[in-house]
């Protein structure tokens, strides 16, 4: 039986600033996980990936990151993610900082 | 200290002009990122998981106080105000832009400082005890070999694509305070039978996944055949250097997998093929850098201020009895100043921090300062009679907490707070552990106890080799803390034992609390120190103490 594909979004890192970013439905990249597009297809998913992938002037380290997704929007599933939305947790920098 | 000579200059500006217009290429999409990955680790620009991060070289842990200066300058101008300084003797900035860093290198290089060799397979920064030139214990100050290392190794043609990085760390003092045998080379200076100079040398210690303590590959090397046999020991693990593997690629494994006595015998060959091309002119150039690293000049003064408030100040007392250790010149002391204020990040100073740091190095430390791989900011010379005016300084800049060497001053790497490769959290582990230990007030009854946490498996925070060591692994999408018991990192080196299974993140601290009250329990007096009375009572009461006797009992059954 093939595993289930469980709800994705793929994920990046900005070339110039270095911060997190989400790729959105409109192929634009967000800083906000709220913003992205929850990719529920493998194959779609596999594509969307390829061509993040090639979008080397912006953004670095492209991969697909697996959410939780409800009606209020998806949600890490893993603590590292967690804190690639937020920041570190010893600081009130990075993302929670920032005005949204 | 040691000064540029044009030649450094010129190559630092050189340097720094090409990865200027690396990073514009690649701006403008004409560098790929596969392409300048490896040219931006070989600046010492890491992507971590929120943003850039910039490691700077401080070689042998040294800097004077312009260029402690000049890094405040450089975290409130392009970075949040702060630096973190960590267990390679380096200061790492967590929030750069890409556009930035080469004005960051460049004023760097306006203090004679660089990030070049921090990263990649090149022999890195070089580690020396940060009390050299200082310490009472002391055959002969470590920083001039190790310049004289850094010299013969920066771009050198044959080392720049190496298996894997190479750390060399040196100690001058047979009390290793540079961890020395978890190095791929340490270097002990010792004297032989008839008392000159010359040096033990200890290949493959190392960390990460596989830790390994360094073995004796020459027990006594005379100071003139130094570079020759460096060079010997690196071409032959080049050589034989796994580069099919990452994970095997370290000096560490190839001297496990080929044995010492084979390495021993290599390395002789190669070395009497090597040394007949060193003709005396690395001599010439360690003569000249032996003088660059002069002692300063040492007044004798009366120590009665010291006298007056260790008698009536207990707060300075305290911190005087805990932070201050044995200098070389009468009147004299090496001083401490922690990063590890109780529930701070361990190794974090702001930039006004660092500028008090300055101040108080220019005015009373013969403008000296040093970074310890412990993460504290060392004052090598002090006069014992400026002690209470630094110690009041401090205290107005929250740098007085008298906790060297004790239970709160812990090392932690960047973990996934900060760090890509992290599978859990250690910076809130070393906070919360801090915290609790001031609060109940145990810390001066616990006495030395070193903690060291690390992130993953890569061991930067060498857990290893900490008395109580600590390693966040991700279980099944959540952390879990494994603990190890009587690690030790100097001349008697030990890698720490494991426990058993690890602990959630709410019970690490708990634990780490119960470990401390069995050792309370079992220790012969208060002058049993926790890592002696490890090594007398064995792992039994404290795996007991941690999992109950359920376990044993079902075991036997
Ligand atoms: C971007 C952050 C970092 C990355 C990617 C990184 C990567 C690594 C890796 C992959 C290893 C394992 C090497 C091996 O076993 O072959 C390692 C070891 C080590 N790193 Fe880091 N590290 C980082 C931050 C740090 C920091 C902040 C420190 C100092 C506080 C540090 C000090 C060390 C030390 C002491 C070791 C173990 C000694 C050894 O090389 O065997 N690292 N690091
Ligand atoms: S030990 Fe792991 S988590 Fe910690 S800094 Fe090193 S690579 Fe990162």
């Amino acid at each position: 039986m093939p595993a289930i594909f469980t709800p994705k979004v793929i994920t990046a890192n900005a070339l110039l600033e270095g911060d997190v970013v989400y790729l959105t439905q409109d192929d634009t990249w967000s800083r906000h996980l709220a913003d992205a597009d929850v990719l529920t297809d493998e194959a779609d998913a596999q594509i969307r990936l390829i061509d993040a992938s090639a979008r080397t002037s912006e953004v670095v380290g492209v991969y697909l990151a697996d959410v939780s997704a409800d009606a209020k929007g998806p949600k890490p599933t893993h603590f590292r993610e967690a804190f690639r939305m937020r920041g570190p947790s010893n600081y009130p920098h990075g993302k929670q900082s920032e005005a949204l | 200290m040691y000064r540029y000579t044009d030649f450094d200059a010129a190559f630092v500006a050189e340097r720094n002009s090409q990865f200027r217009a690396q990073v514009e290429r690649r701006i403008d999409g004409n560098l790929t990122e596969d392409e300048f990955k490896p040219l931006r680790l070989m600046n010492g620009l890491y992507l971590q998981l929120h943003a850039y991060m910039l490691r700077v070289a401080i070689p042998y842990g040294t800097l004077n106080s312009a260029q402690m200066r000049q890094l405040a300058y450089i975290a409130e101008r392009w970075d949040k105000g702060y630096g973190h300084f960590t267990t390679r003797q380096n200061i790492q900035f967590n929030w750069p832009t890409l556009r930035d860093v080469p004005d960051m290198l460049d004023a760097l290089a306006e203090v004679q400082m660089h990030a070049i060799q921090t990263s990649g397979n090149t022999i890195r920064n070089v580690t020396a005890d940060h009390f050299a030139g200082a310490a009472a214990d002391e055959i002969a100050d470590p920083r001039p070999v190790a310049e004289l290392i850094r010299q013969w190794s920066t771009d050198h043609p044959e080392f720049q694509f190496l298996p894997r990085k190479f750390k060399i760390a040196v100690t001058g003092s047979p009390n290793d305070r540079a961890v020395t045998k978890a190095h791929d080379i340490g270097l002990r200076m010792v004297r032989n039978d008839v008392g000159e100079p010359g040096f033990e040398v200890i290949v493959g210690g190392g960390l990460g996944r596989t830790p390994m303590i360094g073995k004796v590959v020459r027990d006594f090397l005379p100071e003139a055949d130094l570079l020759p046999y460096l060079e010997a020991v690196v071409s032959v693990w080049n050589l034989l250097g796994r580069r099919d593997n990452k994970y095997k690629s370290r000096i560490k494994i190839t001297v496990h997998e080929h044995g010492i006595d084979d390495i021993r015998a290599r390395v002789e060959e190669r070395f009497a093929l090597l040394r007949p091309a060193f003709t005396g002119v690395d001599q010439q150039l360690f003569a000249q850098i032996k003088a660059d690293f002069a002692p300063p000049a040492f007044k004798d003064r009366d120590t009665g201020p010291f006298d007056l408030a260790y008698a009536n100040d207990p707060v300075f007392r305290s911190w005087a009895d805990t932070n201050l250790s044995a200098h070389r010149a009468p009147g004299h002391a090496i001083g401490q100043i922690s990063l590890k204020a109780h529930g701070a990040t361990p190794g974090d100073a702001t930039a006004d921090q660092m500028r008090v740091m300055a101040d108080l190095a220019e005015r009373y430390g013969h403008d000296e300062l040093r970074i310890s791989h412990e993460q504290n900011v060392v004052l090598p010379h002090v006069h014992m009679a400026d002690l209470p005016a630094i110690h009041a300084a401090l205290k107005a800049a929250g740098l007085a907490t008298a906790n060297i060497g004790k239970i709160s001053d812990i090392i932690a790497c960047p973990g996934m707070d900060y760090c890509a490769l992290a599978t859990a959290r250690s910076i809130p582990i070393a906070q919360e552990i801090a915290t609790r230990f001031d609060q109940l007030k145990l810390e001066h009854e616990v006495g030395d106890l070193k903690i060291k946490i690390s992130g993953c498996i890569n061991a930067c925070g060498h857990h290893h080799v900490g008395h109580i060591g600590i390693l966040g692994l991700d279980r099944a999408g959540v952390e879990n803390y494994q603990i190890t018991l009587g690690g030790d990192h100097t001349e008697t080196a030990a890698i720490g034992q494991r426990t058993g299974p690890g602990f959630s993140a709410d019970e690490i601290v708990p634990a780490i609390e119960r470990i401390v009250d069995t050792y309370l329990s079992e220790r012969d007096s208060a002058e049993e120190t926790f890592i002696d009375t490890f090594r007398r009572v064995g792992m039994t009461p404290f795996k007991t103490a941690l999992y109950g006797e359920s376990d044993k009992k079902q075991k036997a059954a």
